[in-house]
Parts: structure tokens; C-alpha cells; sequence
């Protein structure tokens, strides 16, 4: 049984329908990119699995590791191993990185029926997945994304990535905003986090991050629907070719 | 001495009696529930400090100096200007005098705890206390007040006079019951080149009032930080006022208020800037979060200024909880309540940071996080 299968999965935002019927299977160890332009429905797709409310599913099916996804809230989600990096991290004035983590991790925890972890084991673990993305350790006692760069927001959610060690990681433009240097860190923690457990969805809509993080599928999403999908040599082919004429295709 | 005081108060009081919601100072703030409430006097209203630390003296006003109650008592506090004043100076008990020697520096600080029980009839009380703190000095006196669930009103006076260079922290921490009325002035004298902070912290009560009004001689460096978290039907009134009369002194203001369930709260800060008081630097802000439709608050600054080279800023804000914030706690794991409890913590956390005395601070966690898991239960 795959770990994600989404069936016919229809949404819409704001009384728009953004997605048309999705039907996309995932399963552990795969890192599946999705890409296409901008308006085809790639964030929303990351939203609607995160248990973004802004969203409204109106027809189809989520089943995420055996349980009804769509029924579950964004916190249940996220204990049951579904971790998404957010394209725009939102800064929290007054809660200390440290203490969110810390918050986090003990409500994943808790879910599992773990006790908290204590404070040292906390602290190196952190620390250990802090180097991972080459982040100061200063950003442990700021406030969670407040004042941080465009990049340090970017590594700061792969770092809770790796923290957290969820099952299926969703990364919405994880890319986007960031120079060549902060990239290959990004792409580096996420590839050190690739397991046989864990899945992967890279939302993006350039080839350039499939460089550095080689995805096994490629799916190709316009106007609300898959319209094409392969290998990675699909992303190269679209970078060639760009969208329009994936979409002539789909037309 | 006292007695001629009381009497001038009394027939001020009489002449203008409670004031209503067509004075301007009182516009948002009914206390006609005060007005028409048959209060007999509180006999057990108990009033305790701790040992005196070395350069400390603490003595009841009757007891103390004739000539320092000549000079300093119902100087400062206004019973022309403010009809509770009026009602405290001709009521008040047996008030205490606190004396700071000059020079002293006072590690220890100076509490002051007021405890009030109303069983069957309403009661009021008019605690007094007058604050000398020498200058040079440097002390932190905490005023506690508290009760128990009955109908009561505590009606406080508080002057502090601080001399040449003192540095004093006062805070304020009202925890009154829930049908308690509470309206309280600190009047505030600053000597030359003093460094005072207030921190007034106001959860109880149903009928709230705190007049905080600082007077600042040349070179002085006030703060007055406030915060207010209500719930239910509390209504709770913030007055200050800043009387920037001399140059170079500085002053800054921040009061945060948090708003629950039907309750409503009002801000005013009055800052006057006056002729000579040139290179004042003042700064007003008042944050509201406000987490129900129902609640209501009134923000206003209000600057008078007469000088012409200053620098006077305020701000005032009303916002609700971030709703991307809470998403992006719970996309953690983090769950709805507590996401809302640590985003209602982060935002009165500056005033929390900013309370030096240890074990305030940690009993103001402790007040925060009771009252933000009970309201949600």
C-alpha cells in the first residue's frame, strides 16, 4: 500500500476551484517533484495536505498512511508524520525558535506515546541538526523566523524538517528566493533526511532545485489536473521546451 | 494636620461627588455601579508589609513626622482634580509612610500587600500610602492587591516623591476578586536626573480604574509599562499621565492590554510637553490583542505640547491573533489551544521580560497561563 493516494481530489479557495481532480500516488522512499506554472495549482495541492482551512476540499479522496487525511486536523496531521516547508515561513515575534521546537517535537512525541525528551538529549539533537544546514546556533534564541533573511527562513524549516523527522515531507517552493549557496545547503539537508521511510514532495516551479535534489517522479500539474508525468528526465525536457507546450498537449 | 486635609477633601467630595460619563476623564468608564452601592467601611482590611531591609523605615501616617506629612501628604495627588482622590483622602484609615534614606540602596524589595474580604455587606477600603525615597537612593516596591469573591471597593491613593538621582522600580499587581471595584492613583514626583519605572499589572475586579500621573524634573528618565488582560464582563480603565515639565527627560510608555469574552478596556495617555520643557524625547504605545467579537476598547493618546525642539512618537494598535501564526504552530503539531495560549504569551511577553524581580515574574507566568487555560475550558 502506498503511503499517500490521492484520488479525484478537487479544491477550491476563495469560491475559485483551484484543483481539478488530482490523482497521485506516493510512496515511502519516493521523492516525487511537482512543477508547472505559476495559478496550475502546485501550493494549493501543498496546502490542502498540510490541513491548510483557507481551502476547501469539494469532491475526492485523501488516504495517507491507511487513515482518511482530509478528515484530520493540521496538528494531527503533522503528529502523524506529515511535514510541509512552508513557501512563506511566518514569523513569530515572542516565542523563542528553541522553545517552538521544543513545543513541537514533545506534541509529536506525546502523539506516539514517547515521553518528552529531556532537555539535554533536546539540545544535542537539535545542535547536531543545526550543522546540518550550517545554521548559527544564535538563531536558537530568536524568535521563531522573526528578522531572519529570506534564507535563513528557508533553511530554518528544513532544519525543523530534520528535527521532526516526519514520514511524508511536502516542500512548497522551497527554492524560491534563494541564491545558488543558500540552495545547495537547503538541498543538502533535504537530501541528508532521504530514507526508505520517508516520502517526499517537492512543489517547485523550477528545474534548477531537481539538480541538486534528484527526484525519482516528475509530475507536471496545469490548470488544476497532472497533465503529464515521468522520470527526472521530464524536468529537463521541460526546461528545454518550458510549459506551454506540456499544456498544448494536455489541450 | 490630617484632619484639616480630610475635611477640604470631604467638602470637595461633596461638592462635586462621583463622576459620570460626561466627564471627560470618565467617558468610557461607568462607575455608577460605585456610586449606587451602600458601602460600610472595611474594618479587616489588612494591610502587611515584610521586614524593613537596612534603609527602610515604614510607620503608620499617624505615626510619622508631622512636618513630612505637612510637606508631602495630598501634595501631590490631586482631591481638586479627581473625585476618587477626594474620597480616599477624606476616608482613608490609616495610611503608611515609607521612607527610603538617602543614598540607600535597597536590595530587597519593598512589599506592600493589600488584602480585602467583603462578607454579606460591600465594603470599601482607602489604602494611603506615601513613598519618600531619598535622594541617591535606589529601591523596588511591589503593591499588592488582592481579595476575596465578595462585593467590595478598594480605593487606593499612592504619592511617591523621589529626590535628586533616585532610582526607584514600583510595581503594581492587582489580583482583586471578581466582583471587586478598584480604582487606584499613583502620583508620581520625580527630582532631578531620576530614573523610575512603573509597571502596572491588572488582571481582577470587575470595575477597574488606575491612574498612573508622573510629574519629571530635568534629566529624569520615567517608564510606565503596563498590562491588562480581562475577560468576562471586567472593564478596566488605564489613565496616564506624563507632565514633561523640565528639559531633557525622557519618557517611555508602553502599555499592553488583552481582551477576552465581553470585556472592555480603555487607554488613555496624556502626555503635556510643556514651554520649558525643550528636548523632551516621549514615547507612547498601546498594543491590544483582542480574542472575542464582543470585547471592546478605547485607545487614545492625548499630547499637549507647548515646547518646540522634542520628540514626541505614539502609537496605538488593536490587532487578533495571527491567523498564518496559528497555522504555522499547528502544521508543527502544536495544537489549537495551546497555539493560541503561546501566541497570547509571546505577545505579553515584553512586559513580562522587563519585570526584574524574580518572583513577580514567575507568579505573573503563573497568572497568565491560569487565566489563558481558563478561559478556554
Amino acid at each position: 500500500m502506498s503511503l499517500l493516494e490521492i484520488k479525484n481530489l478537487h479544491a477550491m479557495v476563495a469560491g475559485r476551484e483551484i484543483l481539478k481532480g488530482i490523482d497521485l500516488s506516493i510512496n515511502a522512499g519516493e521523492v516525487h517533484a511537482i512543477m508547472g506554472p505559476n495559478g496550475s495549482g502546485k501550493s494549493t495541492l501543498a496546502q490542502v495536505l498540510s490541513g491548510r482551512d483557507l481551502y476547501q476540499v469539494t469532491a475526492g479522496e485523501v488516504v495517507y498512511d491507511g487513515k482518511d487525511l482530509l478528515e484530520m486536523s493540521p496538528e494531527d496531521r503533522a503528529r502523524e508524520g506529515i511535514f510541509m516547508a512552508f513557501q512563506y515561513p511566518v514569523e513569530i515575534p515572542g516565542v523563542s525558535n528553541l522553545y517552538f521546537l521544543k513545543a513541537a517535537l514533545n506534541a509529536v512525541r506525546k502523539h506516539q506515546g514517547l515521553s518528552d525528551l529531556d532537555a539535554m538529549d533536546f539540545l544535542a539533537l537539535v545542535k547536531e541538526r543545526m550543522a546540518l544546514m550550517e545554521m548559527d546556533q544564535s538563531l536558537l534564541n530568536r524568535a521563531v523566523n522573526t528578522g531572519f533573511s529570506g534564507g535563513e527562513k528557508k533553511r530554518n524549516e528544513i532544519f525543523q524538517m530534520a528535527v521532526l523527522e516526519p514520514k511524508l515531507a511536502i516542500l512548497d517552493e522551497t527554492d524560491s528566493g534563494l541564491d545558488i549557496d543558500a540552495l545547495k545547503i537547503v538541498a543538502n539537508g533535504v537530501n541528508a533526511l532521504r530514507s526508505p521511510a520517508r516520502a517526499m514532495i517537492v512543489v517547485t516551479h523550477y528545474q534548477r532545485l531537481l539538480n541538486y535534489i534528484v527526484p525519482d517522479f516528475v509530475h507536471v500539474l496545469a490548470e488544476g489536473r497532472i497533465v503529464k508525468s515521468g522520470g527526472k528526465e521530464l524536468a529537463l525536457e521541460l526546461e528545454e521546451s518550458g510549459y506551454v507546450g506540456i499544456e498544448g498537449e494536455a489541450a | 494636620m490630617i484632619e484639616r486635609i480630610r475635611e477640604e477633601a470631604r467638602q470637595r467630595f461633596g461638592d462635586v461627588g462621583f463622576p459620570t460619563t460626561h466627564d471627560e476623564d470618565w467617558r468610557f468608564t461607568s462607575v455608577a455601579a460605585i456610586a449606587r452601592t451602600a458601602f460600610v467601611p472595611a474594618t479587616e482590611t489588612e494591610t502587611g508589609q515584610e521586614a524593613c531591609s537596612a534603609g527602610v523605615e515604614i510607620c503608620k501616617l499617624s505615626e510619622a513626622p508631622r512636618e513630612l506629612i505637612e510637606a508631602h501628604l495630598a501634595r501631590y495627588a490631586s482631591y481638586q482634580s479627581n473625585p476618587f482622590v477626594a474620597l480616599n483622602t477624606a476616608n482613608f484609615q490609616d495610611g503608611l509612610l515609607v521612607r527610603i534614606a538617602k543614598g540607600a540602596v535597597v536590595e530587597e524589595p519593598i512589599r506592600l500587600a493589600f488584602e480585602s474580604s467583603a462578607n454579606g455587606k460591600p465594603t470599601a477600603a482607602h489604602p494611603r500610602i506615601l513613598i519618600l525615597a531619598g535622594a541617591d537612593s535606589h529601591a523596588t516596591i511591589i503593591e499588592g492587591y488582592t481579595g476575596n469573591g465578595g462585593h467590595y471597593f478598594t480605593n487606593p491613593v499612592t504619592e511617591i516623591v523621589a529626590g535628586d538621582h533616585a532610582v526607584i522600580d514600583h510595581y503594581k499587581l492587582q489580583t482583586e476578586g471578581a466582583h471587586a471595584f478598584h480604582v487606584a492613583t499613583l502620583q508620581i514626583q520625580l527630582g532631578r536626573d531620576t530614573n523610575f519605572r512603573s509597571h502596572s499589572l491588572s488582571f481582577g475586579g470587575t470595575l477597574v480604574r488606575n491612574d498612573v500621573n508622573a510629574v519629571l524634573s530635568q534629566g529624569c528618565e520615567c517608564t510606565l509599562n503596563g498590562l491588562y488582560l480581562v475577560g468576562g464582563e471586567q472593564h478596566i480603565d488605564n489613565h496616564t499621565s506624563i507632565d514633561h515639565a523640565k528639559p531633557h527627560a525622557a519618557s517611555h510608555e508602553l502599555y499592553k492590554g488583552i481582551l477576552e469574552g465581553h470585556s472592555s478596556a480603555v487607554f488613555n495617555g496624556k502626555i503635556l510637553v510643556r514651554k520649558d520643557a525643550q528636548k523632551t524625547d516621549a514615547k507612547q504605545t498601546n498594543k491590544n490583542l483582542v480574542l472575542s467579537e464582543d470585547a471592546v476598547i478605547n485607545t487614545k493618546p492625548e499630547l499637549q505640547i507647548l515646547a518646540d525642539d522634542v520628540r514626541c512618537t505614539h502609537g496605538a494598535t488593536i490587532g487578533q491573533l495571527d491567523r498564518e501564526a496559528i497555522f504555522y504552530l499547528q502544521s508543527r503539531g502544536i495544537g489549537l489551544a495551546d497555539a493560541r495560549n503561546l501566541l497570547i504569551y509571546a505577545f505579553a511577553r515584553d512586559i513580562v521580560d522587563r519585570i526584574k524581580v524574580e518572583p513577580l515574574r514567575e507568579r505573573l507566568e503563573e497568572i497568565l497561563l491560569e487565566k489563558l487555560h481558563g478561559s478556554r475550558n
